[in-house]
């Protein structure tokens, strides 16, 4: 086998070394009666020919060149090609979590960073060194608000990605915490008036996310304002980090705790994975974030350095009294959104986010001539929710043989919205990409 | 005009990425705007926008190449050599499966895609979740943890969701005190009191011990085998059934797989469910802390339980979600799983074949006895017994001289190697916890030992050598303490130290 190291005759004398005779001496530990009598049944070992050969027919089974305006928490969007070359160098790709500092400087500086670009992009004040995705840096956003708010009862917004959403009733179903849904107004945003009925005072945290499922900005000063008179958390979910190119930072609208996913900063969409979660917050609460941490110090001459810190909150000093059970974070592809920050930088991160709003109008300005309807109106990113005049289901297989497709359909996740489609417009579409779908919908409207 | 100290090479004193920063300069090109430009007020709402981020960077292409090619050559990694970190398996990665998991149609694919048009992404899941209850011989898989620990979290939520269907969930995990750290934190997150069963003198799992303890209480005992001693249980048959016979279910955690492959099987020693790594096991890239991915395992008593959703196949061969699981414990990550982590695993199942994993799980046993067999005499074994794919040793004999463990694995870099895993598991003092995998060869394992050798003959003859180690990295031994009394988590504008601006 190519990825093994030692021929059968060097095994054969090393075991000869050991005292041994054959590699079943070395099993002696493991009873016979639970030994395999038989080879494992796995299809036969492939060549690196025929293996590239085998993934090409399962790349086949996927619809190739579609042009797609799905969004929904998994973005497209431009993917400079240094990132892969660089993430591709052995050093970081095939390096271990950086627990001995001094031979890891490289991984520990560019989480450095990370956490940096995070705490600037978001508005906040310290970050850590990336979470799973956003679904689970979500769910720990929750569990760390309830840590510090220490009131059982979390307010969230249906508006929040579904997905997210289950995905917190699952982690936190047994964290003695109660998790209530707060609808949306007409215009697809949260409504402060209902919404400050329902802060009760064992309300410990509100959880949003801006730009909402519905592709909506929330109105995030207004939320913290009403949280704060009420001492509850104002915790927000970014599902589309680079609508911070252009849209006003949460911490700077008063959010607590900020997390969501940077899949959009240079990661791309992997069937689902994997991508990469953030959470960041304010310096005050910095003993109940969850997750690794990189800290800056100096070495024995004085040196700027970095190491892993604040490992007393992790589960491999606390054990059962860790703040998460969390172990890793996702750092090669938060390597990835370091790079693409650093890449597009200043002007570029603004420049893209423009592009994104300005297509998203362009599409929208000429749908709403057509006799279809667009769905709660308002400020928005690259997202919105078209109504077609009959279920998708009659017409998706046009738009399939035509190789486009729409969006997203709503109904499987709120029966109000059937006929509905979220759709994504971002910079990677052109012109005549927006027209096509323009001209398809008009066809099936 | 200021010129920036040097001092050592260009490429030793590459400051952070935000100092590099000069107003003007880009990284990227975007294709000209080819539809009309937007009031961007009237779009976003005017109290919604924001200025250009003070502090982000403007720096060219060149700059971001050159800055972290830099970093990258400050790292350690298993392209340059040999990591032997106890229960970690650092094994090579093939470059094989970044091709593949490179290939446009499945790393452009977007998860929300009808399912008929990304029929090659569910077989690629439908594949491998098969190959994974093959080789754990287990019933079903899911696919969507992201990481071992919240693979674990599954499988107890799934173990809870079991037993209250039953009637009662209990109340309590057995936890043996050699395990890993994750394990009590995920039973916690998962509802349960932790309580912690004190190893025998082997080492393993104390069988009067677990007698006493395990009672109507008691949801399930989480074990890892072999364990983090590297010894495999050997009564593992008669543990499952204590378990059992009192209602509870057995958790194992798959941390240490590499030793079984081919050899014998969870499924066939009583395990009800069980985490994978793929990233230590199945040669995914940990690409410096990840992603990984922590599938579960579960024989037919919680497959009801598992996460929604799962990859199945219709009668006419095609394949679909199914979200249809009244029973299921819901989700745990959005999506399916670290899909492109996935097909890396699926590549190095299929380039090894059910005969190559098994050699790769003899080799893995056979270089870990080995290391054992020469180190021996120089450390102490504080549990001599039969190891499997990875040894402890105890660094108590090298640290009277008022070392730490830290100072022998500090200088072990020296030397050119990566330290091992160090005290842990916390039954060993000072443990030194030792896995070279299969994919090292005989004369980087004998280059490791002699390095161990000396050390330890240093350790004699010149402990202060150790204390101030390590002596030829980029950086010297860092300041933990102030890193954790005064924390510093992200650079500021205005604490910019030599900028040459």
């Amino acid at each position: 086998m190519r990825y093994l190291s030692t021929s059968s005759e060097q095994q054969a004398h090393m075991l000869k070394a050991l005292g041994l005779h054959s590699a079943e001496d070395l099993l002696t530990s493991i009873p016979e009666t639970i030994r395999l009598r038989s080879p494992l049944d796995l299809p036969p070992a492939l060549s690196e020919p025929e293996l590239l050969a085998r993934f090409a027919e399962l790349e086949a089974g996927n619809a190739p060149r579609i042009l797609s305006f799905l969004g929904a928490g998994v973005n497209q969007h431009f993917i400079p090609l240094v990132i892969d070359s660089l993430c591709s160098r052995g050093e970081f790709l095939t390096s271990y979590t950086p627990y001995q500092a001094e031979i890891s400087q490289g991984t520990l500086q560019a989480v450095f960073e990370f956490q940096t670009f995070i705490c600037q992009l978001t508005g906040m004040e310290i970050s850590n060194a990336s979470m799973y995705d956003g679904s689970s840096a979500l769910a720990e956003g929750v569990l760390m608000a309830r840590r510090i708010s220490r009131r059982r009862r979390v307010l969230v917004a249906g508006t929040v990605h579904p997905e997210y959403r289950a995905v917190v009733d699952t982690v936190t179903r047994h964290q003695d915490l109660t998790i209530q849904t707060v609808d949306h107004g007409g215009d697809g945003r949260l409504d402060p008036a209902e919404l400050e009925t329902r802060l009760g005072e064992d309300v410990g945290a509100l959880v949003v996310q801006s730009p909402n499922f519905l592709g909506n900005l929330e109105s995030l000063d207004v939320l913290a304002d009403l949280c704060r008179q009420k001492g509850v958390l104002l915790v927000v979910n970014i599902a589309e980090l680079l609508s911070l190119g252009i849209v006003r930072s949460p911490g700077s609208a008063g959010a607590d705790i900020v997390c969501g996913e940077a899949q959009s900063l240079g990661i791309s969409p992997g069937f689902g994975g994997p991508h990469v979660g953030f959470l960041a917050t304010r310096e005050k609460f910095v003993r109940n974030l969850p997750g690794r941490l990189v800290g800056q110090t100096v070495d024995r001459h004085g040196q700027r350095g970095y190491v892993l810190t604040l490992a007393t909150r992790e589960q491999h000093i606390r054990r059962e009294k860790a703040t998460s059970n969390i172990c890793t974070n996702q750092n090669l592809t938060a390597l990835m959104v370091t790079l693409f920050c650093s890449l597009l930088g200043r002007k570029g991160l603004r420049e893209l986010a423009i592009q994104n709003v300005s297509k998203v109008q362009y599409g929208l300005a000429a749908l709403r001539k057509l006799p279809v309807e667009i769905l709660f109106e308002g400020p928005r990113f690259n997202e919105f929710v078209l109504r077609l005049n009959r279920p998708y289901e009659e017409v998706a297989e046009r738009f399939h043989a035509a190789g486009v497709v729409p969006g997203l359909p709503l109904g499987q996740y709120d029966p109000r919205l059937g006929n509905a489609l979220l759709v994504s417009i971002t910079e990677t579409k052109s012109k005549q990409d927006i027209d096509r779908l323009v001209e398809l919908v008009k066809a099936a409207a | 005009m200021k010129f920036t100290r040097t001092g050592r090479h260009l490429a030793l004193n590459e400051g952070l990425i935000f100092e590099r920063s000069a107003p003007g300069r880009t990284g990227y090109d975007l294709p000209r705007l080819d539809v009309p430009g937007v009031d961007l007020g009237a779009a976003l709402g005017a109290d919604n926008l924001r200025e250009p981020i003070p502090g982000f960077p403007e720096v060219s292409e060149v700059d971001v190449v050159r800055h972290f090619t830099r970093l990258a050559s400050w790292n350690y990694s298993i392209d340059a050599g040999m990591y032997p970190l106890g229960s970690c398996t650092m094994k090579y990665n093939p470059r094989l499966n970044e091709r593949v998991a490179a290939m446009k149609g499945l790393a452009e694919a977007h998860p929300l895609s009808p399912e008929s048009l990304v029929q090659g992404s569910l077989e690629v899941l439908r594949l491998l979740a098969d190959c994974l209850a093959e080789i754990s011989g287990m019933d079903a898989v899911s696919l969507q943890p992201p990481a071992g620990a919240c693979g674990e979290l599954t499988g107890i939520l799934m173990i809870r969701a079991c037993l209250s269907s039953r009637g009662n969930p209990r109340r309590k995990v057995l936890i043996p005190d050699s395990a890993h750290g994750t394990n009590p934190a995920s039973a916690v997150i998962a509802g349960y009191e932790v309580q912690s069963l004190k190893s025998d003198s082997r080492g393993c799992i104390d069988l009067n011990g677990l007698e006493r303890a395990m009672n109507d209480e008691v949801a399930a005992l989480m074990l890892t085998n072999p364990n983090t001693l590297g010894i495999f249980e050997q009564d593992i048959v008669s543990i499952a059934r204590i378990v059992h016979d009192r209602g509870g279910l057995v958790y194992m955690d798959g941390a240490n797989l590499n030793a079984l492959m081919g050899i014998t099987r969870p499924g066939n020693f009583g395990v009800d469910v069980l985490h994978i790594n793929l990233h230590k096991t199945f040669s995914t890239p940990h690409g410096g802390g990840g992603p990984g991915a922590g599938p579960v395992a579960v024989k037919q008593v919680l497959e009801p339980f598992l996460p929604v959703p799962t990859v199945e196949r219709r009668e006419d061969r095609r394949y679909y979600l199914n979200y249809d699981r009244p029973d299921s414990i819901g989700r745990v990550k959005a999506f399916y799983g670290n899909f492109l982590t996935l097909v890396r695993a699926l590549a190095y199942i299929l380039a090894n074949g059910a005969e190559g994993l098994k050699e790769a799980s003899q080799v893995a046993i056979l270089n870990a006895n080995y290391i054992k067999h020469h180190l021996r005499d120089v450390y102490d074994l504080p549990y001599d017994e039969p190891i499997l794919h990875e040894v402890v040793f105890s660094s108590r004999r090298q640290t009277r001289n008022n070392l730490t463990v830290m100072d022998l694995a500090k200088r072990l870099m020296d030397y050119g190697f990566h330290p091992p895993t160090v005290a842990f598991p916390l039954v060993v003092q000072g443990a030194l916890m030792i896995e070279p995998s299969e994919t090292e060869s005989r004369q980087e394992l004998d280059q490791f030992i002699h390095a161990m050798r000396c050390i330890a003959e240093e350790a004699d003859s010149d402990p202060e050598l150790l204390k101030q180690a390590p002596h030829s990295t980029r950086v010297s031994r860092l300041d933990e303490v102030r890193a954790a009394r005064k924390p510093v988590l992200r650079w500021k504008p205005d604490e910019v130290g030599d900028q040459d601006s």
